[in-house]
């Protein structure tokens, strides 16, 4: 029983779901490709800053929407934000509901912010479920003395 | 002065990277030197990355108030001091709150010091009139966030092309950004200047539209936005 062999292909199947199923796209194979030898955990780095930021902006997201008088020029541009980093490390899903987020900003519909707040919440959490066992994947892959199979 | 110089050192420090002590060593060496502007975190780390794996030196700040400070124009002074610290190239977000890229680079190409030094700006939206307006203010280029290894590639020819007597000469790209409008560019392509000439030679007077909205790829896709 070859366990580097099984843990590669479990990671192969896991991370090509990821990406048919849209929760990451070719911005994450991107910064894999800069992590190397001299950089080892660049990927889990800047995971980790998108984590930590995140939770952030989702509370400010829920605070501003809580407010008696609305700021959507605040809200959106906390949006924006958070479109930016998913983007960056790949996040499509959560990129997008951003985008349709944003709409709901700029037309000052309260319901629809509260709306899409609740799913972008939704899809970041499920994509740090995800990033999480992917890394964890790879570090299980490390550990057994093996090489994580390159992306694409 | 010197105070903001080593805070600013001191924040791009990674722990992952060698630290060349380029503070005493000038930039005579082959390396150029990027400030990098982003407010966000986790977009200055990869910034960062993508040009440090490109073989630059990197400065990375969060804000343009910062950037100023860094190169030293908010005291007005000259950039006599800050020869070893020069930049060859600025790379900037164009939305961050309080200055924005846009008016980072009006202060920037309003410098006589600073004029020269070619400017980049990134953005995550792609609108044409933004894009416009950018180069229309002297930007050498506009990047589509998220920003890829083939962007940052393509933007060494820039910093060769400026502060090094290297290789290309600084109208290439440009023209590949307007290969279908006029070409004789205003900026000529035959003298790499280094930054620190005070002959303004990179400010183009006339309006230069991105119309080769082909070429790079993802850079100048037609926006529906206005």
């Amino acid at each position: 029983m070859e366990i580097v062999g099984q843990l590669q292909k479990q990671y192969v199947d896991f991370i090509t779901s990821l990406f048919r199923e849209a929760y990451l796209d070719d911005q994450y194979v991107q910064l894999q490709k800069l992590q190397d030898d001299s950089n080892p955990e660049f990927v889990v780095e800047v995971v980790s800053i998108f984590f930590e930021d995140s939770e952030k902006l989702l509370n400010d997201l829920a605070s501003s929407l809580q407010q008696q008088v609305v700021d959507f020029k605040k809200v959106d541009g906390y949006v924006h934000q958070f479109k930016g980093s998913s983007s960056s490390v790949g996040a499509q899903r959560v990129k997008n509901a951003c985008v349709d987020f944003k709409n709901f900003c700029e037309e000052k519909n309260l319901d629809g912010c509260l709306r899409f707040l609740n799913l972008v919440k939704q899809e970041f959490y499920l994509v740090k479920n995800k990033l999480e066992t992917l890394l964890r994947l790879e570090q299980q892959i490390l550990q057994a003395g093996g090489m994580v199979p390159p992306l694409e | 002065m010197a105070k903001n110089v080593v805070f600013s050192r001191l924040r791009r420090l990674g722990k992952n990277e060698r630290f060349d002590d380029d503070l005493s060593s000038s930039c005579d060496s082959d390396e150029v030197h990027v400030l990098a502007v982003d407010d966000s975190f986790v977009d200055r780390k990869v910034i960062e990355r993508l040009l440090k794996i490109t073989s630059c030196k990197v400065t990375v700040v969060d804000s343009g108030m910062r950037a100023l400070q860094f190169l030293g124009l908010d005291e007005e002074q000259s950039s006599v001091g800050f020869d070893g610290l020069k930049v060859d190239l600025i790379i900037t977000d164009y939305c961050m709150p309080g200055m924005t890229g846009y008016e980072l680079l009006k202060k920037l190409k309003g410098s006589s010091t600073f004029r020269e030094i070619p400017v980049v700006i990134m953005s995550s939206e792609n609108i044409l009139t933004r894009i416009d307006r950018c180069l229309e203010e002297g930007a050498e280029d506009f990047i589509v966030k998220p920003v890829k290894l083939s962007d940052v590639e393509r933007l060494k020819n820039y910093m060769f092309g400026e502060g090094r007597t290297k290789s290309q000469g600084r109208g290439s790209n440009k023209r590949k950004l307007q290969e279908t409008s006029s070409s004789p560019s205003p900026t000529s392509s035959t003298s790499p200047e280094p930054s620190s000439d005070l002959s303004s030679i990179s400010s183009p007077s006339t309006p230069r539209s991105p119309t080769s909205l082909d070429s790079p790829s993802k850079r100048y896709k037609t926006s529906h936005h206005d």
